[in-house]
Order: structure tokens, then C-alpha cells, then sequence
């Protein structure tokens, strides 16, 4: 099916095209916005970029699959990103990254059948002075332990 | 002591806070200056920057030409990945007004009519937050058109934030700039160094975020008042980010210089059960980590730093205890580095490879202490062959820790080691196995 961006994204779009001298340089800003309208960015999508800012479609694929936080394929509807870096580590990131891939029976970068979970382990995410952290979609968590990280998993189920 | 990157005065990160201790202060002064002269204060100042390799932030300006036909640009690196660093979010939340303010400061030294924030694409909420600062400054008359009236001044200049998307490498430099132009982020060849060929081949100046909100403060102050605090050759203050086994992890602003073991027992609150420290990397975990009963004395500035053996970095200093287990540790560094590598150059993308490979061999319990010499010559191979610093940034860890901790690395050994054997036939042979008469 063909994707078209919402109006309303069509003019933030334009809004960032006008920060850059070029329009290739507004190619950041808007698969991030197509990632948000469509949760992750297909074939389609990359079509669709390629023909609103006027450039190749090899040049979308290229950053695309360049970048770890856009999704060629959907992921769940809630995210769960953990970081398992050294900083956290330390203080249990690892332990805490095998209790949330054992409770939601997922392997990295796995998505659950409902589509309502995946998981991901993550690099250093910057909170390594309130580590350990997990994030989800967006928000972070962050002075974790295995109880509380479990916890809030269990509030999104 | 004085803070001067992240004062201690309640809402800060509000406009009309900000303004009333004097914000916008140091714009209005700079802008009556010429911009040599603002360059040279922040040169004579020893403003160094603060995003790894310390290079005096004045210098670095002074390099951008003075007669040009093209736009010139100024990068602000907020990519702030690198693992043990978590201090730039600090400024994004707590003092993006000086950020910003610094921003129009540097952009009138070095002439740029246009600043981009290049923001990690991770922090969501501190891009939002720098988004909503910016635009108040915008309404309130401090960017942009506007500013020629507020200040009194011919001179404007826009600032645009720009999300990153997840990749270490976009911190680089060159990298950034690529990653903003819309291309892959690849590293590129230096030179043309970017005052001369940076951002769509214009001249462009990369500064750190914490870098360039130290200079509303130096205008306003003098370069003599900040050249006096802290280390003679690195002055000012730095954002010591401390984490890992301290009772008290967090971002503390102190003088440059102060000695690393008062950091982790006075301002840290000491290693959690009083237990003895292994380990301390001292600047993000891509610097040469340093043995804890080697800590005495050790001061954090870039020159005290260096002749103790390591690098100042990002001032992230990760502290592990007694009972760490420094081949987890080294081997979750080599696999972040190895997951970061761009891929462009050979040593680095196959070299970050074999460093994992070769530790993950170790952890299982196969490795041998040939491949303890293997470590050392493989980052050696490296280190120096790429077009930018991962090349350093992956080989030093495992370099200086195996070499430091060779007493510990040892231990992971196994002596004596049978090598699996695809062919059974083969494998029955007294010479299937090279190593087998081999002793360590
Ligand atoms: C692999 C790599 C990653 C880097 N990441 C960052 C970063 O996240 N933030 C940063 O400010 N500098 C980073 N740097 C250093 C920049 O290339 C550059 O030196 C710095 O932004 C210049 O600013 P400064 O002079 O104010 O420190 C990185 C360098 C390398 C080689
Ligand atoms: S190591 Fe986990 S946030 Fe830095």
C-alpha cells in the first residue's frame, strides 16, 4: 500500500527543509517523522521520502539501514531498550537486560506476536550515573534494580 | 568554588531566571568587540575543548578565514555516546540559555552565520527541551533577525538542533558532518581540515557543547579571572561525570586538576562496602584505563593525565572495584566498539572484530596467553591506520588494560588447550594440534 505523509507532517517537513541549504541534509529529520507516522520505515515509506525531498532513493536506503534507531520492520507498540554498556553493567544491566528478554520471552531486536513488545539491548544511552537504565520508546528509566525494571514492564503488559 | 557550566541557582533553565543573573550579558559585550578580539580572549583564556581531544577552542577559531565568499558554519557536538559521558545532557536541561548564548558568541567570533546542534538521536527529551529554549530565545528577541534590534548590532545568526539517529561514530567530527549533510556517517580524510572544507565544503568550526558555554562566562569575566582556575594549561572547571562502583555517581563541576582519587571518595561518596578500587578509565571508556593502586596523586587535567598514562577524554570517569571482572569488562568494550566501527577502513572493521572475538575466546575459557600478545598486536595494527580516532578509541582499551592487568588477564588462561578438530582422522594425528607441546 502506497504511504502518503499527513498534512500536518507534510509541512513540518517543510519546516525542516528550510534549516538546511540542501534538501538531502532534511533527510534525518524526516524519516524520524515518517518513522513516527508509520512505526517504521518500508519500501513505501523510502518512496515516499525519496519523491518529497526530491532525491534518490538509494540515498534514503543508505542513511536508513546507516542509523540503529530506525526500524526496517515494525517494532512493539512499547519499545524496551536496555543498556547493558559498561556503566550499567557494573551495576547490574546485564542481569537486568536477561530478567526483561526472559519475562517477555523475546531475544534482541525480537518482536512479540501481539506486536505490543520488542526488545532491545542497547548501547550507553548517557545515563551511566543513574545506572542501570532502561528506556521505553522514548522515556527513560533510570536508578534500576531487577525488581523495578521488571515492574515497569509489568505496568505496560 | 564557583560554578561556571552549571551554577547552582534554581530554574536557570528559565529565560527570566537566566536573564536576571546577568544572561545575554556577555553577547551584548562581545558584540561590541571586534571578533579578533574576542577569539584572542578566548585563546588567552586556555579555553580547551571539552568533547575528547582538549584542543584550545580559541586556536581552533582562529583557523577560520577571515576573507571567504562562502558561508561559514559552526557545529555545536552534542552526540555525547561515548560510554561513561552523561554531562552535555546536564547543559541541554539545566543551562541551555549559556549554550545557547555561547552559540552567538562563537558565531560572531568566527563569522558563521549558521549553527546546527547535533543532538544524539537517544535523548528525545533533551532535544525537546533544547527545542523549547531555542524557541524562546527565538521569541524573545535573542537569535535570528530579532537580535540585531536587542543588541544593538548589525550581526544575526540562526540556530537549528539537529537529531542524531543512533551512532557513536556521528561524534566524530568529520562523521557529524557527513551525518548532517544527509550521507552515511563516514569519517573523512583529513585534511582539508573543516575551517578550510567542513560542512557542503564550506569552512566550519566543531566545538563541544560544554566547551562553548563556557565562553559567555570568560567574556563576561576576562580570560584572566578563568586562565587562574584550576590546572595552569587546561583551565576552568570541567564536568566530571563519575559512575560505575561509587556510592554517589553523578555529574560534578570542579576545578580542572583536582585529583581523581578526591573525586571518587570526597565527591562520589567512596567506593560502595569500602571495597579497594581494580580500575578507573578516566575519560570515557575509550581511554587507557589505569590500575586503582596506581590512583595516588593523579590529577584530571589533559597534561597530568597524560603523563600518568591515560587522557582526560570526556572526564567520564567509570570506577570498578575489587571484584570486577576485567575481561567482562574489556570484552563489553571491545564489542561496543566493534558494533560502532563504520566499516570504512580495514583495520578497524576487521581489527574490532578479532579484539571480540579473540576475548570472547578467553571468557569461554579457551583462550591462551598467546592470544593475551595476540590483543596487544592486533590493537597495535590499528591503532594509527584509520581515518579517524575509533581506530584509537577501540585499540587503547584493550591495549593498556591487558598490558596493565597482565597479572589478571593470566588468570583467564587456560594452559593446557585442545584445539576442536573438524576432521576425527586429522584430529588424531600428534600434529593436529600445533600448540599441544607448547608450555606457558
Ligand atoms: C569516535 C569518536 C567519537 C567522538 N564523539 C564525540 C562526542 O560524542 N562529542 C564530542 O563533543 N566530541 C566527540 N568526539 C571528538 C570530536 O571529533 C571533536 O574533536 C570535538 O567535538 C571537538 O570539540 P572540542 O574541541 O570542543 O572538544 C569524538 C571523536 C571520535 C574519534
Ligand atoms: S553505560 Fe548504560 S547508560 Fe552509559
Amino acid at each position: 500500500m502506497a504511504f502518503k505523509f499527513t498534512e500536518e507532517n507534510t509541512r513540518r517537513i517543510d519546516l525542516a527543509r528550510k534549516k538546511y541549504p540542501t534538501a538531502l541534509a532534511a533527510i534525518m529529520d524526516t524519516v524520524w517523522i515518517a518513522q513516527e507516522q508509520n512505526g517504521y520505515i518500508s519500501d513505501e515509506v523510502m518512496t515516499e521520502i525519496a519523491l518529497i525531498l526530491g532525491i534518490d532513493k538509494v540515498q534514503v536506503l543508505s542513511v536508513v539501514t546507516f542509523y540503529t534507531m530506525y526500524f526496517t520492520k515494525p517494532m512493539g507498540k512499547h519499545h524496551v531498550q536496555v543498556c547493558t554498556n559498561v556503566s550499567c553493567m557494573l551495576r547490574g544491566g546485564a542481569e537486568i537486560y536477561d530478567e526483561v528478554s526472559k519475562s517477555l520471552g523475546l531475544e534482541h531486536l525480537g518482536v512479540s506476536t501481539d506486536g505490543k513488545f520488542s526488545l532491545e539491548e542497547v548501547e550507553c544511552m548517557g545515563s551511566c550515573g543513574t545506572a542501570p537504565m532502561i528506556a521505553v520508546n522514548e522515556d527513560y528509566y533510570e536508578n534500576l534494580d531487577k525488581d523495578k525494571a521488571l515492574e515497569i514492564i509489568k505496568s505496560l503488559q | 568554588m564557583e560554578k561556571i557550566v552549571l551554577p547552582d541557582i534554581p530554574n536557570f533553565d528559565k529565560i527570566e531566571v537566566y536573564k536576571k543573573h546577568g544572561g545575554f550579558g556577555a553577547a551584548k559585550k562581545a558584540f561590541k568587540m571586534t571578533s579578533d578580539d574576542v577569539i584572542d580572549t578566548v585563546k588567552k583564556s586556555g579555553l580547551r575543548g571539552r568533547g575528547g581531544a582538549a584542543f584550545s577552542a580559541g586556536l581552533k577559531w582562529s583557523f577560520m578565514p577571515k576573507t571567504t565568499d562562502k558561508p561559514k558554519y559552526l557545529c555545536i557536538n552534542g552526540d555525547e555516546s561515548e560510554p561513561g559521558s552523561f554531562k552535555d545532557r546536564q547543559i541541554f536541561e539545566y543551562n541551555p540559555f549559556q549554550l545557547i548564548e555561547g552559540i552567538l558568541i562563537t558565531c560572531y567570533a568566527i563569522g558563521a552565520k549558521s549553527a546546527y546542534i547535533y543532538i544524539r538521536g537517544e535523548y528525545h527529551k533533551w532535544v525537546k527541551l533544547m527545542q523549547e529554549a531555542l524557541e524562546t530565545a527565538y521569541k524573545d528577541g535573542f537569535v535570528g533577525e530579532k537580535m540585531k534590534k536587542t543588541f544593538g548590532t548589525d550581526f544575526s545568526c540562526e540556530i537549528y538542533i539537529h537529531k542524531g539517529a543512533g551512532a557513536y561514530i556521528c561524534g566524530e567530527e568529520s562523521s557529524l558532518m557527513n551525518s548532517l549533510e544527509g550521507h552515511r556517517g563516514y569519517p573523512r580524510i583529513k585534511p582539508p581540515f573543516p575551517a578550510s572544507k567542513g560542512l557542503w565544503g564550506c569552512p566550519t568550526t566543531i566545538n563541544n557543547v560544554e566547551t562553548i558555554t563556557n565562553v559567555p562566562k570568560i567574556i563576561e569575566k576576562g580570560w584572566e579571572w578563568f586562565s587562574k582556575i584550576g590546572a595552569e594549561k587546561h583551565p576552568g572547571t570541567i564536568l566530571y561525570g563519575i559512575s560505575g562502583h561509587v556510592n554517589k555517581p553523578g555529574v560534578y563541576e570542579r576545578p580542572s586538576g583536582t585529583l581523581l582519587l578526591d573525586l571518587i571518595n570526597n565527591e562520589a561518596g567512596g567506593v560502595i562496602g569500602n571495597k579497594k578500587i581494580k580500575c578507573v578509565i578516566p575519560g570515557g571508556s575509550s581511554m587507557p584505563p589505569l590500575r586503582g593502586d596506581q590512583l595516588e596523586g593523579i590529577k584530571m587535567d589533559a597534561d597530568s593525565l597524560r603523563a600518568a598514562g591515560s587522557a582526560i577524554g570526556t572526564a567520564g570517569i567509570m570506577v570498578m572495584d575489587e571484584d570486577t571482572n576485567l575481561l567482562k569488562v574489556l570484552l563489553r568494550i571491545s564489542r561496543f566498539y566493534h558494533h560502532e566501527s563504520c566499516g570504512q577502513c580495514t583495520p578497524c572493521r576487521e581489527g574490532t572484530g578479532w579484539l571480540e572475538k579473540t576475548l570472547r575466546r578467553l571468557d569461554s575459557g579457551n583462550g591462551t596467553s598467546a592470544d593475551l600478545d595476540l590483543l596487544i598486536s592486533v590493537a597495535n595494527n590499528i591503532e594509527g591506520n584509520t581515518i579517524c580516532a575509533l581506530g584509537e578509541a577501540a585499540a587503547w582499551p584493550v591495549k593498556f588494560m591487558v598490558d596493565r592487568f597482565r597479572d589478571e588477564f593470566e588468570k583467564y588462561v587456560k594452559t593446557d588447550v585442545v584445539i576442536p578438530v573438524n576432521n576425527k582422522v586429522h584430529s588424531m594425528r600428534n600434529t593436529a594440534n600445533p600448540l599441544a607441546n607448547i608450555k606457558h
